[in-house]
């Protein structure tokens, strides 16, 4: 059998250019056809089914003014128009906590909200979490106690920890299981994640 | 999913003639139930009208009664001070719902509003009266473990899912609605509907209304209370039998009682005839097992769930327990 080929990265070459493709089209703001209701009483905003409506979000940070569809889930803007792909898609109907972000401070699940319902919002991802290149506590804590095995859960269960304990559901095992039972983990490293969030309540570090 | 129009009033009217005047329009809150709904394709709005920026959040005091909102999140409601000591057996059944990111995005108007999980009305390739009227109830002679075992009809043997409603009921809440009529009140027990010959109908709230609030009356139902849900793992799973469970209990006796259970109807079931004959019984094991007798009468099970038919009683006898703090 002829030994394979050495393999140029596509797979990174392409996942660049995509995140690159899809940034442009995002950014490509077009103020699109909104109407203001032409009846006085209906001080609706309208939205066609196939116009894209204006909304500004801020997502880690950063401010965002784009264009977009209505139908589009917060998940999907983020992971496919602007290649935030660290946010995860397990099951895209609220069923396992993959997608798990913060808004306004408060965790959801980013698959069942649609992202025009988020205008003027703060969007906290899985990427705006670290301080540059130093960890969150979170982070630092998920790697020593080996809080994942394949890691595709592991943004959102962090993301899920961070807020467990910021909203004071952290003071013992038992009601950190229940508190992050919306995250799914088909590994199994149930254990050693309850161990991570332990440490980092019982370290006392601001998260 | 399909594309729609999408509206975003700021005041209550727009929102209700945006519904008036759209057969096919439909309120969104949270989201967590009509987008999955919509994904799956088992709902198709053509118009979406996002409420969220209506005023419809509080969780006030309104004479004897506390009003909720329609927007006031599950997660917020179910850790507020006010709910807490008024009505901690509603803070208890919201807990038990779902897990803690969806308890952030439910509002208390859509949680009620939540569809069956039966699978027939999930799987659009399958039959269901209540997603498509006349195609038939796959779920009758078919998988029907998780299904009814009260007031359940030939054309639609499905559970309403919610656990806050549940408490609700056994609360004797009322939801305000406000609609191209003008308002008006709902006693939470007429609210959702049995299936009877049209099991699309889940509830008597008409075209185009919106609900605004939920009061709940003080009622002397603030310690012995429990909600028991029984489900197939320990946190984030619908119930198959959930208990709601309020005693007023002196000096040994039970001055009053109120009894609900999920999992088991169309509707939350609320107990009637089994909270009466708990009052002026003394607080014991033997009480409450004779109240569950009384609440299981009429009680049919199908192929799958007659699991249910000793799940329900049981599981009614160990709320009380709990509630009333019974060894
Ligand atoms: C994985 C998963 C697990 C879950 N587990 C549980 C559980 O264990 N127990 C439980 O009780 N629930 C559970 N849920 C369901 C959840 O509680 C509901 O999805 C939620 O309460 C719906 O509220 P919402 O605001 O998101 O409603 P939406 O999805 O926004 O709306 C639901 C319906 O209500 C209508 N509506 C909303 N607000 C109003 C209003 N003010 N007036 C008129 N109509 C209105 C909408 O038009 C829509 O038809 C679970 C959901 C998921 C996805
Ligand atoms: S992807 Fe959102 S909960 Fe699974
Ligand atoms: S680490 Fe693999 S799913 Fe959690």
């Amino acid at each position: 059998m002829n030994p394979e080929p050495e393999q140029p990265n596509h797979d990174e070459a392409r996942r660049t250019f995509l995140k690159q493709s899809s940034l442009l089209t995002a950014f490509a703001f077009t103020p699109g056809p909104v109407l203001q209701a032409a009846a006085a009483e209906i001080d609706e905003k309208v939205a066609s089914a196939f116009e894209k409506v204006p909304v500004r979000l801020d997502i880690n940070g950063q401010k965002h003014k784009l264009s977009i569809e209505p139908r589009t889930t917060l998940l999907d803007l983020l992971r496919e128009q602007l290649g935030l792909t660290g946010t995860k898609k397990g099951c895209d109907y609220g069923q396992c906590g993959a997608c798990t972000v913060h808004i306004d401070g408060k965790r959801v699940n980013s698959c069942l909200t649609f992202a025009v319902m988020q205008e003027g919002k703060e969007i906290t991802t899985i990427e705006g979490l670290a301080n540059g290149d130093k960890l969150h506590p979170m982070q630092e804590a998920f790697i020593k106690h080996d809080g994942f095995q394949c890691g595709y859960c592991t943004p959102g269960q962090i993301m899920s920890a961070v807020a467990c304990i910021r909203e004071g559901h952290a003071d013992s095992d038992d009601e950190i299981r229940e508190y992050m039972s919306g995250n799914i983990c088909r590994c199994g490293a149930y254990a050693n994640i309850v161990s991570a969030i332990q440490e980092v309540k019982n370290g006392g570090q601001k998260v | 999913m399909n594309q729609f129009q999408y509206v975003r009033p700021t005041k209550q009217k727009a929102a209700i003639d945006a519904l008036a005047k759209d057969a096919n329009a439909q309120i969104i809150a949270g989201g967590t139930n009509l987008i999955d709904l919509m994904k799956r394709g088992v709902m198709a709005p053509q118009k979406l009208v996002d409420i969220n920026k209506l005023p419809l959040n509080k969780i006030e005091r309104d004479g004897s009664n506390t009003r909720i909102g329609a927007l006031a999140l599950n997660g917020v409601v179910a850790e507020d001070k006010l709910v807490l000591e008024k009505h901690p057996l509603l803070a208890q059944a919201l807990n038990a719902g779902a897990s803690a990111q969806l308890r952030n995005m439910a509002t208390v108007g859509g949680n009620m509003l939540q569809r069956t999980r039966c699978h027939y009305f999930y799987d659009t390739a399958l039959p269901c009266n209540k997603r498509e009227p006349g195609s038939g109830c796959g779920a009758l002679e078919g998988f029907n473990r998780m299904h009814a075992i009260f007031g359940f009809s030939d054309k639609c043997i499905a559970v309403h899912p919610s656990d806050m409603s549940v408490a609700l009921v056994a609360l004797d809440a009322t939801v305000l609605v406000s609609g191209p009529k003008g308002d008006r009140r709902i006693p939470f027990i007429d609210f959702h509907r049995l299936p009877g010959d049209t099991p699309q109908k889940d509830t008597n709230l008409e075209p185009g209304e919106l609900i605004t609030a939920v009061d709940i009356p003080d009622a002397p139902f603030t310690k012995n209370v429990h909600y028991l849900k029984v489900r197939e793992r320990a946190s984030y799973a619908f119930a198959l039998v959930s208990v709601a469970a309020a005693l007023n209990i002196e000096n040994n006796t039970i001055k009053d009682a109120r009894l609900a259970m999920g999992g088991v109807a169309h509707k939350p079931w609320r107990l009637t005839e089994a909270e009466k004959s708990l009052v002026g019984k003394p607080a014991t094991e033997e009480t409450f097992r004779q109240a569950a007798e009384v609440a299981m009468r009429g009680a049919k099970a199908f192929k799958y769930n007659q699991y249910k038919l000793k799940l329900a009683p049981n599981s009614i006898v160990q709320a009380l327990k709990t509630a009333a703090a019974v060894a």
